[in-house]
């Protein structure tokens, strides 16, 4: 059955990028089958039968899917529940009278553009420098002309289930993006399709993150704010084929390895 | 300007029209391509792929989108999967096979060439996308995979775990990055589109809003590709994603883009029901739960029993009985209806007896809680986030909501709008589902125009251009159309009413759905065409927006979508009143079989409804135009799926 909440919120509100920010308090009811995001439309809907604005927030599919949306909540990256985004977040894992900090993604390479809403530009910029194969439209063979061993396409499908929504940054205390950066690079350098390209795509995948982003320390807090639950383990794959690409003789690439 | 609707549909035997038709279009010399700047709006499937394919073939091309990064367009959201044929499964699929059942599954209402090129190119995509990486799932032997999906009797459907839109997405996405890179495209983000600019009778440019600024910009181009999706949220509750809009489409119809069956709505019969009044949007579940779920409500009106408690012979299998061919596997329409009739009789489910039951018990009896959860684990997870419940241990409950549109704007075979210069590709046209749109082919349809229809035929106009620069925007043309821009937004800040944005956007979807939904009469219809003006009306001046529109602005982003859609809507309705017959999603309770199917008129309406936008009050104004629909190889037969 449906409960009531009734809630205490701190809210961040900044206006934009240069100007200070600070917290607002609010309270409100609402039924525990609501998501988090339909707890701030509501909210939101109060703000403006009260003539002040609304809370700016990022927010799409609310299907856990799009990445558009990330807040810190009480702290903690899309919030308490494990392997959740904060729209696909509900209520019902919160008690009647709690009190809730509500925060964007904090990281000097995702400014913020208005109260909860973030830039998070650098992401795209990581892409850009090698996250790909190069195939022209048309170029291609029979799908089934390389067989892709089941085990390396799971492997690669749970690299590839990231959604770029930047909790891993924001929940890093050094601010490094190595688990979104090597979920794209591994997605690709796991399967045969992404070989030829693969360690000039980790070389240029890990500087232009760098040139963002902190250094990863081995916390780990990435994988426990992941709403894919996207593993520590890729980073520790990434950073073999960084090495590598150090080291390897790129014009040797097309031999077949022996023994 | 004079509507010109003629579908420029090749000559020649059926498999033969498109290879004709590409070695008759003109060609462009690579080393002049980069003289033309086409302007793509939208980053989903369709418009990433397009983006992506004439960048790499040398155009100087500029993307938009409204989001912050191009991979969040809502195609990410498609679970499923996506059809081709392949034939791997030496099930007996093959190119005219998936052409036949897209015609018949849209209950043909779509031009015959279009779907057959659809169906030509669907096998080239998989080629295309496994090339890129997309992590496609794989048998043992490490070939592709397969699955079945409603209105086919093969198994053509691929897809990666439950999330094949995303993956599709990525790389599309990925080819767009790489042509970034190479500075073929310019990306344009967090920039909505406003308007289009027509000028000496082709389009020249658009003007959009930069989302942070606030500022009215304009670009100019030698052709303008709509890749906007569909109006699904015209009904404020559906499976889009929140942001999803009419806006760029409707614009240009109201620059003379005719707007073709806008009544055609899919209303997915997979979704999760409505909770309580926040809700802010609808979950769908994929449909290719179906293929191992048995929908059922129970026989008995007063059903108390929890479900586990009631016996096989209290249990009413619906689909199992009335179609015993398809069974669980119906297309989308007929599964949607057949909820809404048992629903409507009081025999629905769950606290607020708004679903059907999607029962895997006897599946996780057969197979085992692991296989089951290999193929569907993801959604069984997002199911217990949303609802509390387990699928595992208690049925999942669903109930139809909308889903995906097939009307759109009208393009001809080349998928040119009736303004010359201006495309329209995937879901923002109409040309390929006709009255319903079979699961896992928006992903095909998405990908077949941006990937292969539109870089061969988008050169093909763009080769009559040669030497035409763009226009500057320094001109009228385009000074105006920004100047109309800034006054709309001007005009709803100023209103200063009581009422927010999504209010009215409530307001208006609640409309929409009671008198334009799964099922339509003229008396309801009527009544909304009554209703919808003074909705608009009020809206304008009663709402309320707040903060500053030199900035960012949520509402007011919110309150020019609702705006267009307050206008949309009526033409939807109108088209639903003119179509005095059922054809797939589109049911009019005046017509259907003795049985309650669909009963379609082939005699009188066997033609795409194409509106042309004639002034502000919509639907008086709006003149029909109707393009004949000729079917030389499939014979039209009433649907069946028994």
């Amino acid at each position: 059955m449906t409960k009531m909440l009734n809630l205490n919120l701190k809210v961040w509100r900044q206006d934009g990028p240069d100007s200070g920010g600070h917290f607002e308090e609010y309270s409100t009811t609402v039924a525990d089958d609501a998501s988090f995001l339909e707890m701030l439309d509501y909210v939101n809907e109060q703000l403006i039968a009260d003539n002040r604005e609304p809370i700016a927030f990022d927010h799409d599919c609310r299907e856990g899917i799009c990445g558009s949306c990330g807040l810190m909540i009480n702290g903690q990256a899309h919030g308490p529940q494990k392997g959740t985004a904060t729209c696909q977040l509900h209520m019902r894992k919160f008690n009647d009278g709690d009190h809730i900090t509500i925060e964007p993604w904090r990281a000097a390479a995702f400014p913020i553009i208005k109260d909860l809403a973030v830039n998070r530009a650098a992401f795209d910029r990581i892409i850009e420098s090698g996250g790909f194969i190069t195939v022209n439209t048309g170029a291609a063979q029979d799908a089934n002309e390389t067989p892709v061993p089941k085990e390396a396409a799971d492997a690669a499908m749970d690299a590839a289930a990231c959604i770029g929504c930047g909790a891993c940054v924001a929940a890093c205390p050094n601010s490094a993006a190595n688990l979104f950066t090597s979920a794209k690079i591994q997605h690709l350098n796991l399967l045969p399709q992404g070989q030829a390209e693969r360690f000039q795509r980790t070389k240029a995948m890990v500087e232009t993150m760098e040139s963002f982003f902190g250094s990863c320390t081995n916390y780990g807090e990435c994988q426990e704010a992941c709403p894919k639950e996207i593993s520590v383990d890729f980073i520790a794959m990434m950073n073999r084929d960084y090495t590598k690409s150090m080291l390897v003789n790129k014009r040797r690439l097309g031999e077949r390895k022996v023994g | 300007m004079a509507l010109d609707l003629d579908p420029k549909i090749p000559s020649g035997p059926l498999a033969d029209k498109w290879d004709n038709h590409k070695f008759d279009l003109k060609l462009v010399n690579p080393n002049n391509r980069r003289k033309f700047t086409v302007l793509v709006v939208g980053t989903g499937l369709a418009g990433a792929s397009a983006a992506a394919s004439l960048g790499e073939l040398g155009y100087n091309v500029k993307a938009f989108t409204y989001h912050d990064s191009p991979r969040r367009a809502h195609s990410i959201a498609a679970q499923g999967g996506i059809n081709a044929a392949k034939n791997y499964r030496n099930d007996g699929d093959s190119v005219y096979r998936l052409f036949y059942d897209t015609i018949k599954g849209g209950d043909y209402r779509s031009r015959e060439a279009n779907v057959y090129r659809l169906a030509q190119v669907s096998g080239n995509i998989i080629d295309q996308c496994a090339a890129q990486g997309v992590p496609f799932a794989r048998e043992y032997g490490g070939l592709l995979d397969n699955r079945s999906f409603g209105g086919a009797q093969v198994s053509r459907t691929f897809y990666a775990r439950g999330q094949t839109g995303q993956q599709l997405l990525l790389g599309a996405y990925q080819a767009l990055a790489r042509q970034i890179r190479a500075g073929t495209v310019e990306l344009h983000n967090r920039m909505e589109m406003q308007d289009v600019v027509v000028s000496d009778g082709r389009a020249q440019g658009i003007t959009c809003r930069d989302l942070l600024t606030g500022e009215i910009v304009s670009f100019a181009g030698h052709a303008v590709l709509l890749c906007t999706g569909g109006y699904g949220n015209v009904y404020f509750l559906s499976t889009n994603a929140k942001a999803c809009n009419v806006t760029a489409t409707w614009r240009a119809h109201r620059h003379g883009a005719a707007f073709a069956n806008p009544c055609f709505t899919q209303i997915h019969p997979t979704c999760i029901p409505p909770a309580d009044e926040f809700q802010s949007k609808l979950t769908l579940m994929s449909e290719s739960l179906r293929n191992d779920g048995r929908i059922w409500v129970p026989a008995q009106f007063d059903e108390q029993r929890s479900p586990g408690d009631i016996p096989e012979s209290d249990r009413d299998y619906y689909l199992e009985r009335k179609y015993p061919a398809f069974g669980n596997l119906v297309p989308r329409d007929v599964a949607s209806r057949n909820s809404k009739t048992v629903v409507d009789e009081g025999r629905g489910v769950g606290p607020l007896k708004n679903g059907v039951y999607l029962d895997f018990s006897d599946a996780i009896e057969r197979f085992g809680a692991e296989t089951i959860k290999a193929r569907y684990g993801n959604l069984f997870d997002m199911y217990e986030r949303i609802t509390g419940e387990d699928p595992y241990q208690v049925p999942m409950r669903i109930y139809p909501a909308t889903h995906y549109t097939m009307g759109g704007l009208w393009v001809d075979y080349n998928l040119m709008t009736s303004i010359p210069g201006l495309f329209a590709l995937g879901e923002a046209n109409f040309s390929d589902h006709g009255a319903n749109r079979l699961g896992a082919s928006a992903l095909m349809q998405g990908l077949a125009d941006g990937y292969f229809v539109a870089p061969a035929t988008v050169p093909g106009y763009l080769a009559g251009l040669l030497g035409t620069p763009v226009m500057d925007t320094s001109d009228p043309a385009f000074t105006q159309t920004v100047a109309d821009s800034q006054s709309r937004i001007d005009q709803l800040m100023a209103v200063g009413g009581t009422r927010s944005p999504d209010h009215y956007h409530r307001e208006l979807g609640k409309l929409v759905w009671d008198y334009c939904g799964m099922s339509r009469n003229r008396t309801g219809l009527e009544k909304a065409l009554a209703e919808i003006p003074a909705l608009r009306e009020e809206f304008w001046s009663d709402v309320r927006v707040l903060g500053e529109a030199n900035g960012f602005n949520q509402s007011l982003e919110k309150a020019l979508r609702v705006s267009d859609f307050m206008e949309m809507a009526e033409l939807k309705v109108a088209d639903a009143l003119q179509r005095e017959e059922s054809c797939g999603g589109h049911f009019r309770e005046e017509h259907q079989t003795p049985e309650g199917e669909a009963q379609r008129d082939d005699e009188n309406f066997a033609f795409v409804g194409a509106w042309e936008w004639g002034g502000p009050d919509v639907h008086n104004d709006a003149v029909l135009h109707k393009e004949p629909l000729e079917f030389e190889n499939v014979q039209l037969t009433q649907r069946s799926y028994k």
